[in-house]
Protein backbone atom coordinates (compact mmCIF):
# COMPACT_ATOMS: atom_id res chain seq x y z
CA UNK A 1 0.00 0.00 0.00
CA UNK A 2 1.46 3.34 -1.08
CA UNK A 3 0.18 6.33 0.90
CA UNK A 4 1.01 10.01 0.44
CA UNK A 5 3.15 11.32 3.27
CA UNK A 6 3.44 14.91 4.48
CA UNK A 7 6.59 15.35 6.61
CA UNK A 8 6.51 19.01 7.61
CA UNK A 9 9.57 21.10 8.46
CA UNK A 10 10.62 19.72 11.82
CA UNK A 11 10.79 16.13 10.61
CA UNK A 12 13.70 17.21 8.44
CA UNK A 13 15.67 18.79 11.29
CA UNK A 14 15.24 18.18 15.02
CA UNK A 15 12.98 15.17 14.46
CA UNK A 16 14.86 13.23 11.78
CA UNK A 17 14.78 10.24 14.10
CA UNK A 18 10.97 10.41 14.02
CA UNK A 19 10.84 10.37 10.23
CA UNK A 20 13.50 7.74 9.71
CA UNK A 21 12.02 5.31 12.22
CA UNK A 22 8.48 5.90 10.94
CA UNK A 23 9.31 5.29 7.29
CA UNK A 24 11.26 2.12 8.08
CA UNK A 25 8.63 0.67 10.42
CA UNK A 26 5.76 1.47 8.09
CA UNK A 27 7.62 -0.19 5.23
CA UNK A 28 8.14 -3.26 7.38
CA UNK A 29 4.35 -3.44 7.69
CA UNK A 30 3.83 -3.09 3.95
CA UNK A 31 2.98 0.61 4.03
CA UNK A 32 5.08 2.72 1.69
CA UNK A 33 4.98 6.37 2.76
CA UNK A 34 5.58 8.44 -0.37
CA UNK A 35 6.69 12.00 0.35
CA UNK A 36 4.67 14.77 -1.27
CA UNK A 37 6.56 16.54 -4.05
CA UNK A 38 7.04 20.30 -3.52
CA UNK A 39 5.34 20.40 -0.13
CA UNK A 40 5.42 23.56 1.97
CA UNK A 41 5.16 24.41 5.65
CA UNK A 42 1.55 23.99 6.81
CA UNK A 43 1.76 27.04 9.08
CA UNK A 44 1.89 24.87 12.25
CA UNK A 45 -1.31 26.24 13.80
CA UNK A 46 -4.87 26.28 12.56
CA UNK A 47 -6.24 29.74 11.79
CA UNK A 48 -8.91 30.12 14.45
CA UNK A 49 -10.21 33.59 13.52
CA UNK A 50 -13.35 33.17 11.47
CA UNK A 51 -12.45 35.78 8.85
CA UNK A 52 -9.01 34.33 8.12
CA UNK A 53 -8.49 33.00 4.60
CA UNK A 54 -4.82 33.68 4.07
CA UNK A 55 -3.64 31.00 6.47
CA UNK A 56 -5.62 28.32 4.65
CA UNK A 57 -3.47 28.64 1.55
CA UNK A 58 -0.43 26.82 2.95
CA UNK A 59 -2.24 23.73 4.22
CA UNK A 60 -4.57 23.48 1.23
CA UNK A 61 -1.71 23.78 -1.24
CA UNK A 62 -0.30 20.60 0.28
CA UNK A 63 -3.63 18.84 -0.17
CA UNK A 64 -3.59 19.84 -3.84
CA UNK A 65 -0.25 18.02 -4.09
CA UNK A 66 -1.95 14.92 -2.66
CA UNK A 67 -4.71 15.01 -5.29
CA UNK A 68 -2.07 15.40 -8.02
CA UNK A 69 -0.08 12.45 -6.68
CA UNK A 70 -3.13 10.24 -6.71
CA UNK A 71 -4.02 11.32 -10.22
CA UNK A 72 -0.59 10.50 -11.57
CA UNK A 73 -0.66 7.10 -9.90
CA UNK A 74 2.17 7.75 -7.45
CA UNK A 75 0.03 6.58 -4.56
CA UNK A 76 -2.92 4.24 -4.08
CA UNK A 77 -5.06 6.47 -1.89
CA UNK A 78 -5.78 10.09 -1.07
CA UNK A 79 -5.30 9.48 2.63
CA UNK A 80 -2.36 11.72 3.50
CA UNK A 81 -0.31 10.47 6.43
CA UNK A 82 1.24 12.86 8.95
CA UNK A 83 3.63 12.24 11.83
CA UNK A 84 3.89 15.61 13.54
CA UNK A 85 0.84 16.30 15.71
CA UNK A 86 0.83 19.98 14.76
CA UNK A 87 0.89 19.27 11.03
CA UNK A 88 -1.84 16.68 11.52
CA UNK A 89 -4.08 19.16 13.29
CA UNK A 90 -3.42 22.05 10.90
CA UNK A 91 -4.00 20.06 7.72
CA UNK A 92 -7.00 18.24 9.15
CA UNK A 93 -8.76 21.37 10.34
CA UNK A 94 -8.05 23.45 7.24
CA UNK A 95 -9.38 20.60 5.12
CA UNK A 96 -12.56 20.41 7.19
CA UNK A 97 -13.17 24.16 6.98
CA UNK A 98 -12.85 24.51 3.21
CA UNK A 99 -14.91 21.39 2.60
CA UNK A 100 -17.73 22.80 4.68
CA UNK A 101 -17.48 26.48 3.75
CA UNK A 102 -17.92 26.78 -0.02
CA UNK A 103 -17.25 30.49 0.07
CA UNK A 104 -13.88 29.95 1.69
CA UNK A 105 -13.08 27.14 -0.72
CA UNK A 106 -13.87 29.46 -3.63
CA UNK A 107 -11.64 32.20 -2.25
CA UNK A 108 -8.78 29.80 -1.69
CA UNK A 109 -9.09 28.59 -5.28
CA UNK A 110 -9.18 32.12 -6.63
CA UNK A 111 -6.12 33.24 -4.71
CA UNK A 112 -4.16 30.18 -5.81
CA UNK A 113 -5.27 30.54 -9.42
CA UNK A 114 -2.08 29.01 -10.76
CA UNK A 115 -2.61 25.80 -8.83
CA UNK A 116 -5.09 23.09 -9.74
CA UNK A 117 -8.33 23.82 -7.89
CA UNK A 118 -8.55 21.76 -4.71
CA UNK A 119 -11.20 19.10 -5.18
CA UNK A 120 -11.76 18.43 -1.48
CA UNK A 121 -11.16 14.70 -1.85
CA UNK A 122 -8.26 14.30 0.57
CA UNK A 123 -8.45 12.68 3.99
CA UNK A 124 -5.86 13.71 6.59
CA UNK A 125 -4.71 11.02 9.00
CA UNK A 126 -1.97 10.35 11.51
CA UNK A 127 0.28 7.30 11.29
CA UNK A 128 -1.19 5.97 14.54
CA UNK A 129 -4.58 5.73 12.82
CA UNK A 130 -3.08 3.85 9.89
CA UNK A 131 -1.51 1.37 12.30
CA UNK A 132 -4.77 0.92 14.19
CA UNK A 133 -6.60 0.26 10.92
CA UNK A 134 -4.04 -2.41 10.00
CA UNK A 135 -4.94 -4.34 13.13
CA UNK A 136 -2.66 -4.75 16.12
CA UNK A 137 -2.15 -8.44 15.51
CA UNK A 138 -0.40 -7.56 12.25
CA UNK A 139 1.92 -5.25 14.14
CA UNK A 140 2.55 -7.90 16.79
CA UNK A 141 3.34 -10.51 14.11
CA UNK A 142 6.11 -8.33 12.73
CA UNK A 143 7.89 -7.98 16.09
CA UNK A 144 11.34 -9.61 16.15
CA UNK A 145 12.58 -8.26 19.44
CA UNK A 146 9.67 -7.85 21.88
CA UNK A 147 10.20 -4.88 24.19
CA UNK A 148 9.91 -7.18 27.15
CA UNK A 149 10.14 -5.48 30.51
CA UNK A 150 10.33 -2.00 29.03
CA UNK A 151 8.02 0.34 30.90
CA UNK A 152 6.71 3.13 28.68
CA UNK A 153 4.37 6.01 29.53
CA UNK A 154 2.44 7.23 26.46
CA UNK A 155 2.06 11.00 26.25
CA UNK A 156 -0.39 12.44 23.71
CA UNK A 157 -0.36 16.16 24.42
CA UNK A 158 -3.02 18.34 22.81
CA UNK A 159 -3.29 18.39 19.07
CA UNK A 160 -3.67 14.69 18.35
CA UNK A 161 -6.82 14.72 20.45
CA UNK A 162 -8.36 18.18 20.53
CA UNK A 163 -10.51 20.04 19.79
CA UNK A 164 -13.59 17.82 19.74
CA UNK A 165 -14.15 16.18 16.39
CA UNK A 166 -10.56 16.44 15.19
CA UNK A 167 -8.76 13.94 17.39
CA UNK A 168 -7.48 10.50 16.47
CA UNK A 169 -8.89 8.93 19.62
CA UNK A 170 -11.03 9.48 22.72
CA UNK A 171 -10.32 12.93 24.20
CA UNK A 172 -10.35 11.74 27.80
CA UNK A 173 -8.73 8.36 27.63
CA UNK A 174 -6.98 7.70 24.33
CA UNK A 175 -5.75 4.13 23.88
CA UNK A 176 -4.09 3.94 20.48
CA UNK A 177 -0.50 4.31 21.72
CA UNK A 178 -1.24 1.92 24.57
CA UNK A 179 -2.40 -0.77 22.13
CA UNK A 180 0.64 -0.21 19.95
CA UNK A 181 3.05 -0.50 22.87
CA UNK A 182 1.35 -3.71 23.99
CA UNK A 183 1.65 -5.11 20.47
CA UNK A 184 5.36 -4.35 20.64
CA UNK A 185 5.62 -6.27 23.89
CA UNK A 186 6.22 -3.26 26.13
CA UNK A 187 4.56 -2.55 29.44
CA UNK A 188 2.23 0.45 29.47
CA UNK A 189 2.55 2.96 32.30
CA UNK A 190 -0.50 5.17 32.78
CA UNK A 191 -0.06 8.75 33.81
CA UNK A 192 -2.92 11.15 34.64
CA UNK A 193 -1.39 13.96 32.59
CA UNK A 194 -1.03 12.05 29.33
CA UNK A 195 -3.28 14.58 27.58
CA UNK A 196 -2.21 17.72 29.46
CA UNK A 197 -0.37 20.49 27.62
CA UNK A 198 3.45 20.71 27.84
CA UNK A 199 3.37 24.48 27.24
CA UNK A 200 3.79 24.20 23.47
CA UNK A 201 5.22 27.27 21.72
CA UNK A 202 5.81 29.07 25.01
CA UNK A 203 9.07 27.14 25.02
CA UNK A 204 10.53 30.02 22.98
CA UNK A 205 10.07 32.85 25.51
CA UNK A 206 8.76 31.13 28.64
CA UNK A 207 10.98 28.10 29.06
CA UNK A 208 10.65 28.13 32.85
CA UNK A 209 6.89 27.77 32.53
CA UNK A 210 7.37 24.92 30.09
CA UNK A 211 9.84 23.34 32.50
CA UNK A 212 7.20 23.48 35.27
CA UNK A 213 4.57 21.83 33.07
CA UNK A 214 7.00 19.25 31.70
CA UNK A 215 8.21 18.45 35.18
CA UNK A 216 4.69 17.53 36.29
CA UNK A 217 4.31 15.14 33.38
CA UNK A 218 7.79 13.62 33.72
CA UNK A 219 7.49 13.30 37.47
CA UNK A 220 4.26 11.35 37.13
CA UNK A 221 5.98 9.00 34.68
CA UNK A 222 9.04 8.53 36.90
CA UNK A 223 6.98 7.97 40.03
CA UNK A 224 4.96 5.34 38.21
CA UNK A 225 8.19 3.54 37.36
CA UNK A 226 8.42 4.36 33.65
CA UNK A 227 11.74 3.82 31.85
CA UNK A 228 10.76 6.40 29.26
CA UNK A 229 7.95 8.48 27.77
CA UNK A 230 6.65 7.93 24.23
CA UNK A 231 5.26 10.78 22.16
CA UNK A 232 4.05 11.64 18.65
CA UNK A 233 4.88 15.33 18.47
CA UNK A 234 8.27 16.98 17.87
CA UNK A 235 7.29 19.95 20.05
CA UNK A 236 6.23 17.72 22.95
CA UNK A 237 9.46 15.79 22.46
CA UNK A 238 11.48 18.98 22.70
CA UNK A 239 9.63 20.32 25.74
CA UNK A 240 9.76 17.04 27.61
CA UNK A 241 13.25 16.06 26.41
CA UNK A 242 15.91 18.73 25.80
CA UNK A 243 14.03 21.14 28.08
CA UNK A 244 14.94 18.86 31.00
CA UNK A 245 18.03 21.09 31.26
CA UNK A 246 15.67 23.80 32.54
CA UNK A 247 13.76 21.32 34.71
CA UNK A 248 17.04 20.44 36.42
CA UNK A 249 17.63 24.09 37.28
CA UNK A 250 14.20 24.43 38.87
CA UNK A 251 13.88 21.08 40.62
CA UNK A 252 16.82 19.91 42.61
CA UNK A 253 17.33 16.17 42.50
CA UNK A 254 15.34 15.73 39.29
CA UNK A 255 16.44 12.53 37.55
CA UNK A 256 16.45 12.73 33.73
CA UNK A 257 13.92 10.56 31.93
CA UNK A 258 14.28 9.67 28.22
CA UNK A 259 11.54 10.72 25.80
CA UNK A 260 11.22 8.88 22.47
CA UNK A 261 8.91 8.80 19.47
CA UNK A 262 6.57 5.80 19.34
CA UNK A 263 8.05 4.98 15.92
CA UNK A 264 11.52 4.55 17.39
CA UNK A 265 10.22 1.84 19.68
CA UNK A 266 8.49 0.23 16.72
CA UNK A 267 11.70 0.21 14.70
CA UNK A 268 13.56 -1.31 17.64
CA UNK A 269 10.95 -4.04 18.13
CA UNK A 270 10.94 -4.79 14.40
CA UNK A 271 14.69 -5.35 14.49
CA UNK A 272 15.42 -2.22 12.46
CA UNK A 273 18.02 -0.90 14.83
CA UNK A 274 19.80 1.19 12.18
CA UNK A 275 16.60 3.23 11.72
CA UNK A 276 15.92 3.95 15.38
CA UNK A 277 17.99 7.14 15.56
CA UNK A 278 18.25 7.04 19.37
CA UNK A 279 21.51 9.01 19.18
CA UNK A 280 19.45 12.10 18.35
CA UNK A 281 17.38 11.92 21.56
CA UNK A 282 18.23 13.99 24.60
CA UNK A 283 18.33 12.56 27.27
CA UNK A 284 19.84 9.44 25.72
CA UNK A 285 17.41 6.50 25.93
CA UNK A 286 20.08 3.91 25.13
CA UNK A 287 21.29 3.22 28.68
CA UNK A 288 17.70 2.42 29.74
CA UNK A 289 17.26 0.17 26.71
CA UNK A 290 20.53 -1.61 27.45
CA UNK A 291 19.47 -2.10 31.04
CA UNK A 292 16.41 -3.95 29.76
CA UNK A 293 18.58 -6.00 27.43
CA UNK A 294 17.05 -4.44 24.32
CA UNK A 295 20.26 -2.97 22.95
CA UNK A 296 23.70 -4.54 22.88
CA UNK A 297 26.23 -3.26 25.36
CA UNK A 298 28.36 -0.42 24.07
CA UNK A 299 31.40 -1.73 22.25
CA UNK B 1 -4.25 44.86 34.96
CA UNK B 2 -7.44 43.78 36.83
CA UNK B 3 -9.89 46.67 37.09
CA UNK B 4 -11.35 47.38 40.54
CA UNK B 5 -13.63 44.59 41.79
CA UNK B 6 -16.63 46.91 41.77
CA UNK B 7 -16.58 47.00 37.97
CA UNK B 8 -17.24 43.29 37.83
CA UNK B 9 -20.63 43.79 39.41
CA UNK B 10 -21.69 46.12 36.63
CA UNK B 11 -24.38 45.11 34.21
CA UNK B 12 -23.83 44.94 30.49
CA UNK B 13 -23.72 48.47 29.12
CA UNK B 14 -25.31 49.01 25.72
CA UNK B 15 -22.30 51.03 24.56
CA UNK B 16 -20.19 47.88 24.98
CA UNK B 17 -22.24 46.00 22.41
CA UNK B 18 -19.92 46.59 19.49
CA UNK B 19 -16.86 45.12 21.23
CA UNK B 20 -18.86 42.10 22.29
CA UNK B 21 -20.21 41.65 18.77
CA UNK B 22 -16.73 41.94 17.27
CA UNK B 23 -15.36 39.20 19.53
CA UNK B 24 -18.36 36.99 18.81
CA UNK B 25 -17.90 37.44 15.08
CA UNK B 26 -14.15 36.83 15.03
CA UNK B 27 -14.36 33.82 17.33
CA UNK B 28 -17.57 32.38 15.97
CA UNK B 29 -18.63 31.62 19.54
CA UNK B 30 -21.92 32.38 21.25
CA UNK B 31 -20.53 34.08 24.34
CA UNK B 32 -23.85 34.39 26.18
CA UNK B 33 -24.11 30.62 26.51
CA UNK B 34 -21.52 30.77 29.30
CA UNK B 35 -23.04 30.39 32.76
CA UNK B 36 -19.74 30.76 34.63
CA UNK B 37 -19.41 27.19 35.81
CA UNK B 38 -15.62 27.49 35.86
CA UNK B 39 -14.90 24.13 34.21
CA UNK B 40 -12.65 25.80 31.64
CA UNK B 41 -10.55 27.41 34.35
CA UNK B 42 -10.28 24.28 36.46
CA UNK B 43 -8.70 22.29 33.65
CA UNK B 44 -6.48 25.02 32.26
CA UNK B 45 -2.79 24.12 32.64
CA UNK B 46 -1.61 27.74 32.65
CA UNK B 47 -3.75 29.50 35.26
CA UNK B 48 -0.72 29.99 37.53
CA UNK B 49 0.66 32.43 34.96
CA UNK B 50 -2.63 34.22 34.24
CA UNK B 51 -4.06 37.41 35.74
CA UNK B 52 -7.64 36.51 34.78
CA UNK B 53 -8.98 32.97 34.78
CA UNK B 54 -10.26 31.81 31.37
CA UNK B 55 -13.85 31.87 32.71
CA UNK B 56 -13.30 35.48 33.79
CA UNK B 57 -12.12 36.37 30.32
CA UNK B 58 -15.39 35.00 28.97
CA UNK B 59 -17.31 37.03 31.57
CA UNK B 60 -15.52 40.22 30.52
CA UNK B 61 -16.48 39.53 26.93
CA UNK B 62 -20.08 38.91 27.97
CA UNK B 63 -20.04 42.36 29.51
CA UNK B 64 -18.31 43.76 26.45
CA UNK B 65 -15.48 45.08 28.62
CA UNK B 66 -12.66 46.01 26.30
CA UNK B 67 -10.25 46.11 29.26
CA UNK B 68 -9.91 42.35 28.75
CA UNK B 69 -7.49 43.16 25.93
CA UNK B 70 -4.97 44.28 28.54
CA UNK B 71 -5.07 40.92 30.25
CA UNK B 72 -1.94 38.78 30.33
CA UNK B 73 -4.16 35.71 30.05
CA UNK B 74 -4.84 36.02 26.34
CA UNK B 75 -1.09 35.75 25.67
CA UNK B 76 -0.41 33.04 28.22
CA UNK B 77 -3.09 30.73 26.80
CA UNK B 78 -1.29 28.02 24.81
CA UNK B 79 -4.29 27.05 22.65
CA UNK B 80 -4.31 23.58 24.18
CA UNK B 81 -8.12 23.20 23.87
CA UNK B 82 -8.46 21.64 27.29
CA UNK B 83 -11.16 24.17 28.09
CA UNK B 84 -12.93 23.45 24.84
CA UNK B 85 -13.45 19.77 25.64
CA UNK B 86 -14.61 20.64 29.18
CA UNK B 87 -17.14 23.39 28.49
CA UNK B 88 -20.67 22.04 29.09
CA UNK B 89 -22.07 24.80 26.90
CA UNK B 90 -19.94 23.93 23.89
CA UNK B 91 -18.01 27.18 23.82
CA UNK B 92 -14.56 26.97 22.30
CA UNK B 93 -12.78 29.29 24.71
CA UNK B 94 -9.55 28.98 22.71
CA UNK B 95 -11.36 30.63 19.78
CA UNK B 96 -12.31 33.54 22.03
CA UNK B 97 -8.71 33.89 23.21
CA UNK B 98 -7.62 33.93 19.58
CA UNK B 99 -10.16 36.62 18.69
CA UNK B 100 -8.87 38.79 21.55
CA UNK B 101 -5.26 38.28 20.49
CA UNK B 102 -6.18 39.08 16.91
CA UNK B 103 -7.80 42.36 17.96
CA UNK B 104 -4.42 43.37 19.40
CA UNK B 105 -2.20 41.84 16.70
CA UNK B 106 -4.15 43.52 13.93
CA UNK B 107 -3.15 46.83 15.43
CA UNK B 108 0.44 45.86 14.64
CA UNK B 109 1.16 44.85 18.20
CA UNK B 110 3.99 42.37 18.77
CA UNK B 111 3.86 40.54 22.06
CA UNK B 112 7.26 38.91 21.65
CA UNK B 113 10.42 39.22 19.64
CA UNK B 114 13.08 36.67 18.78
CA UNK B 115 15.81 39.31 19.12
CA UNK B 116 16.41 38.51 22.77
CA UNK B 117 17.32 34.91 22.00
CA UNK B 118 20.90 33.76 21.60
CA UNK B 119 21.54 32.38 18.08
CA UNK B 120 22.62 29.14 19.73
CA UNK B 121 19.27 28.77 21.48
CA UNK B 122 17.31 29.69 18.36
CA UNK B 123 19.11 27.02 16.34
CA UNK B 124 18.21 24.33 18.86
CA UNK B 125 14.48 25.04 18.74
CA UNK B 126 12.22 22.97 16.48
CA UNK B 127 10.79 25.07 13.62
CA UNK B 128 7.25 24.28 14.71
CA UNK B 129 8.03 26.02 18.02
CA UNK B 130 9.29 29.19 16.38
CA UNK B 131 6.66 29.42 13.68
CA UNK B 132 3.71 28.76 15.99
CA UNK B 133 5.12 31.20 18.54
CA UNK B 134 5.32 33.96 15.93
CA UNK B 135 1.94 33.08 14.46
CA UNK B 136 0.30 33.38 17.87
CA UNK B 137 2.18 36.27 19.40
CA UNK B 138 3.27 38.67 16.66
CA UNK B 139 1.47 40.87 14.14
S1 LIG C 1 -6.77 26.73 25.49
FE1 LIG C 1 -5.89 28.38 26.72
S2 LIG C 1 -7.46 28.90 28.20
FE2 LIG C 1 -8.03 26.93 27.34
S3 LIG C 1 -7.19 25.44 28.78
FE3 LIG C 1 -5.65 25.75 27.18
S4 LIG C 1 -4.29 27.36 27.95
FE4 LIG C 1 -6.17 27.40 29.20
S1 LIG D 1 -16.63 26.01 30.89
FE1 LIG D 1 -17.93 27.12 29.42
S2 LIG D 1 -19.78 27.62 30.59
FE2 LIG D 1 -18.23 27.05 32.10
S3 LIG D 1 -17.28 29.01 32.66
FE3 LIG D 1 -16.04 28.18 31.00
S4 LIG D 1 -16.90 29.07 29.13
FE4 LIG D 1 -18.42 29.37 30.76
Amino acid sequence: MRLPYYPGCTLKTTAQNFEESALASARALGVELVELPRWNCCGTVHALAKDDVMHYLAPIRNLIRVEEMAESGLVDEKRVVTLCAMCYNTLKRANAVVKEDQEKMQKVREIMERENPYGGSVQVVHLLQVLRDLDWSKVADRVERPLKGLRVAPYYGCLLLRPRGFGIDDVDNPQVMERLLEALGAEVVNIPFKTKCCGAYHTVQMKEVVAELSHRILDQASSAGADMVATACPLCEYNLGPRQEEVKKLFRGFAPLPVVYFTQLMALAFGLEEATGFEQNDPDPRPALRARGLLKEES
Amino acid sequence: MSPEPSRLALRFKPENASFKAKVAELSGEEIDLCFQCGACSSGCPLTAEMDLLPSKVIRYVQLGEEAVLESKTIWVCSTCFNCEVRCPRGIDIANVMEALRQLMLRKKYDRVSLDALEPEELRGLPQIAIISNLRKLTA
